[in-house]
């Protein structure tokens, strides 16, 4: 098998964040009312777990083994901050939509999870590889969401009109159609994988 | 009043799982049985609450005091962590039964996003604008804080009591497990709403 290759589809399918390791489902939930909110947290996700992947694997024979996590935090919130700044400073309007959410990428188990189960135990080049696979994994699955949910609540994808957002159902747009939306997608995913 | 109104807004009209979507990993991964969700229910109100009291004195008097606003999101984990492990230490000593009984779910907490969220939304003063009347003080955003605990154990106390039920049920083999368990955190969400436009 061609390793990098498998570590870098690894996060796709087989092991997708999202519908094989339910990882992350605050962010997954929440942010996903239209198909960009939903890219877009999954890129800034995306772009923290790459470099928390690479400068984590970099020091991996420096951490002492006792202060592993908080140390493994401290990075992440690093790189959490400095999405924060950025994002504020040039893209305010999303920054706003997306709240909350943008701080909490540093207590999403994907991240941790990565740091601690691939870019502790392998070399650079890989964790990179690692952390773009999740990453891009992750991504999918809260595009395909939120496009789920645009089109279904408001007849649009991307900000496009599909239909007439007259039939559109709000449900899908508000809390309980995450869930519900959300649910039929994994069962998909589910029946599909056997 | 403004407290019943606080008390009012963060149990049930933004229920911090079913409208604020914060501690779904918990929410999902112990209630598969009443006991175990009622520990974490207890042990999350438990630590938001002191961690809320803690990080808002940190923000008032050590981040905005010396304008360094910027370093919220690694203060308030790493301050998070440490009362953890030191909550963790303090309850073996004083108090073995309650060690007992919330000792297993404290590590799990310190990645739980419900507890770092909302001392974000308490040190930013911005929970207040949801509701009439409020303001972002320390005994006010000490209630929110625990108003907001109680709605998240009973968010989970309840969708473990469906959960045990649920395990007996039939269900479409690809619907098993978390999906089924999705659709109904959406049904309970959607009887949530029912509350909005209360307060």
């Amino acid at each position: 098998m061609n390793k990098p290759l498998e570590v870098f589809t690894n996060g796709f399918i087989k092991e997708n964040p999202t519908f094989a390791l339910v990882l992350g489902m605050c962010p997954t939930l929440a942010t996903t009312t239209s198909a960009i909110n939903g890219m877009s947290m999954g890129l800034a996700t995306l772009f923290v777990l790459v470099c928390s992947n690479i400068v984590i694997s970099l020091l991996r024979n420096l951490i002492p083994d006792k202060v592993h996590i908080p140390a493994y935090i401290v990075i992440i919130a690093t790189f959490v901050t400095m999405v924060q700044l950025t994002m504020q400073a040039y893209l305010p309007a999303l920054y706003e939509t997306l709240g909350l959410f943008i701080p909490l990428i540093v207590v999403n188990c994907i991240v941790l999870g990565r740091a601690e189960a691939f870019a502790a135990k392998n070399g650079v080049g890989l964790s990179a590889l690692d952390g773009i696979g999740m990453g891009l994994g992750f991504t999918i699955a809260l595009t395909i969401l939120g496009c789920v949910r645009e089109l279904l609540g408001t007849g649009c994808a991307f900000g496009l009109h599909v239909y007439s957002d007259a039939y559109g159902m709000l449900l899908f747009v508000l809390a309980p159609g995450a869930f519900i939306a959300l649910a039929y997608l994994m069962a998909l995913v589910n029946k599909l994988r056997k | 009043m403004v407290y019943f109104l606080i008390i009012i807004s963060a149990i049930f009209v933004n229920n911090i799982v079913f409208s604020q979507f914060l501690g779904i990993c918990p929410f999902l991964g112990v209630s598969k049985k009443i006991d175990t969700a009622a520990g974490m229910g207890a042990a999350v109100t438990f630590v938001l609450t002191l961690a809320t009291l803690v990080t808002y004195l940190l923000q008032k008097y050590v981040l905005d005091a010396f304008g360094i606003g910027f370093l919220q999101t690694i203060v308030f984990i790493l301050v998070i962590a440490a009362l953890v492990q030191m909550i963790e230490i303090m309850l073996k000593k004083v108090s073995p039964s309650l060690y007992q009984a919330l000792g297993v779910f404290l590590p799990l907490i310190t990645t739980n996003c419900c507890i770092l969220g909302v001392a974000i939304l308490v040190g930013d003063g911005t929970w207040a604008a949801k509701i009439p009347g409020a303001e972002a003080n320390l005994l006010q955003g000490m209630v929110f804080a625990f108003a907001t605990a109680i709605g998240f154990a009973i968010a989970l106390i309840l969708f473990a009591g469906i959960r045990e039920q649920l395990a007996m049920a039939k269900v479409p083999k690809a619907m098993e497990g978390t999906p089924i368990a999705l659709l109904t955190a959406g049904l309970l969400a959607m009887a949530f709403m029912g509350f909005s436009g209360v307060v």
